[in-house]
């Protein structure tokens, strides 16, 4: 753990294959010793276990403080994201997709704010 | 919330004076508690304007971002991204996590670093190089963004959850522990008092049987005394007759003496 600190921690993908490429690009695709990448391609023949278990895993991962994830494939396994709320790391940031824009109102942070703040002040 | 609802405590001055620090503390812990309450709130209500914020920037930020990625792959013409998925070996851009206190509650403060090279600084080469590098640059641009947004977003849950437990704490000392103590403060006293009364009713009584006491002593007493009297009376006379007696002796006697015996005339007197 002190290690991993000191060494940083990593930031985790999980998203269609343009979102994926564009972030590798950015720099932050690792593979681990086990083989193991720290980013998943969902495309239209990947299951929603899959996502669901590969989000579970990544969640799991002391190495990873960040997971962005698209918000489409969030939609997806809400239910998971969903129960552990409460725990503040790793950060679950979820971010537009080429073919569908970011909507406010599905955020499972943003929806917990809802009862604090009225409409128009989520624009 | 009955009446019954009080510490159990045996209503003794030593423990008023306890149950009156202790409402003191609950009342000086409530008033704390509340402004911490409230720090973390303004707090809160700041982080969550700033998300909204940069939720909306981060949208614009990825449609460029998205955007120049299509541009790179028109310039480059052949589709790179399995050999992109396929070259991952180290991140070069990582997280640190720094800890920000307010009012007591943690929170993490995410911080991006750079270091070891550019896996894909190949990529591209034959043609579309400054696309690529566009996109890179957008893109480094959106995953900083989107660490700091992180950092919003995990302030946000920790301090969602820390306002609610204050917030309970805050209503608990409130509803339930300040007037538990103030019915366990009311009891002690309405104890005491009745132990009070008890007491002066108990004096009284004792004032009451010790007078009677008295009187039927006093009474006992007169009448001995009467019956004294009367006796003192029988005695009295029987006394006087004695006396009498006597005297006429010794007034003989004195008769007989007092002529021939004048040296001693001075001893008579006393």
């Amino acid at each position: 753990m002190a290690v991993a600190a000191a060494q940083g921690k990593l930031i985790a993908v999980i998203g269609d294959e343009d979102t994926c490429v564009g972030f590798l690009l950015g720099g932050i695709g690792e593979v681990n010793k086990k083989r193991e990448p720290n980013f998943l391609v969902v495309d239209k023949n990947t299951s929603v276990q899959e996502i669901e278990e590969c989000y579970k895993k990544f969640m799991k991962r002391e190495d990873i403080d960040i997971i962005l994830i698209n918000q489409n494939i969030a939609e997806q396994i809400r239910h998971v994201i969903d129960t552990d709320n409460d725990n503040p790391l790793p950060a679950v940031l979820e971010i537009p997709s080429k073919d569908h824009p970011y909507d406010p109102t599905k955020d499972s942070v943003l929806r917990r704010a809802k009862g604090l703040y009225s409409a128009e002040d989520m624009r | 919330m009955s009446e019954k609802d009080k510490i159990n405590i045996f209503p003794s001055r030593g423990a008023q004076t306890q149950m009156k620090a202790r409402l003191a503390g609950a009342v000086k812990g409530h008033s704390l508690l509340k402004k911490k309450a409230e720090a973390l709130q303004f707090r809160f209500r700041q982080i969550l304007h700033k998300i909204i914020e940069a939720k909306i920037l981060m949208g614009d930020v990825m449609k460029d971002a998205a955007f120049s990625l299509a541009e790179a792959k028109f310039a480059s013409g052949i589709d790179f991204n399995q050999s992109v998925i396929q070259n991952v070996i180290k991140a070069r851009i990582k997280t640190r996590s720094k800890l920000d206190n307010i009012a007591g509650v943690h929170l993490p403060v995410f911080e991006s670093f750079e270091d070891g090279i550019d896996t894909y600084e190949l990529t591209g080469l034959s043609r579309g190089g400054q696309q690529m590098g566009k996109l890179k640059m957008n893109y480094k641009r959106a995953i900083e963004l989107l660490i700091e947004l992180a950092t919003l977003q995990a302030s946000f849950v920790i301090l969602d959850i820390a306002v609610k437990t204050t917030n309970r704490r805050v209503n608990a000392i409130e509803h339930v522990i300040i007037p538990r103590y103030e019915r366990t403060l009311a009891y002690i006293i309405s104890e005491l008092d009745e132990y009070e009364r008890e007491e002066f009713y108990r004096l009284k009584k004792i004032q009451e049987k010790k007078k009677i006491i008295r009187d039927k002593a006093e009474r006992e007493k007169l009448s001995a005394k009467k019956a004294d009297r009367l006796k003192n009376v029988d005695d009295e006379e029987a006394d006087a007759a004695a006396a009498e007696a006597e005297a006429a002796i010794a007034i003989a006697v004195a008769q007989g003496n007092i002529f021939d015996d004048n040296s001693e005339e001075e001893d008579l007197l006393f």
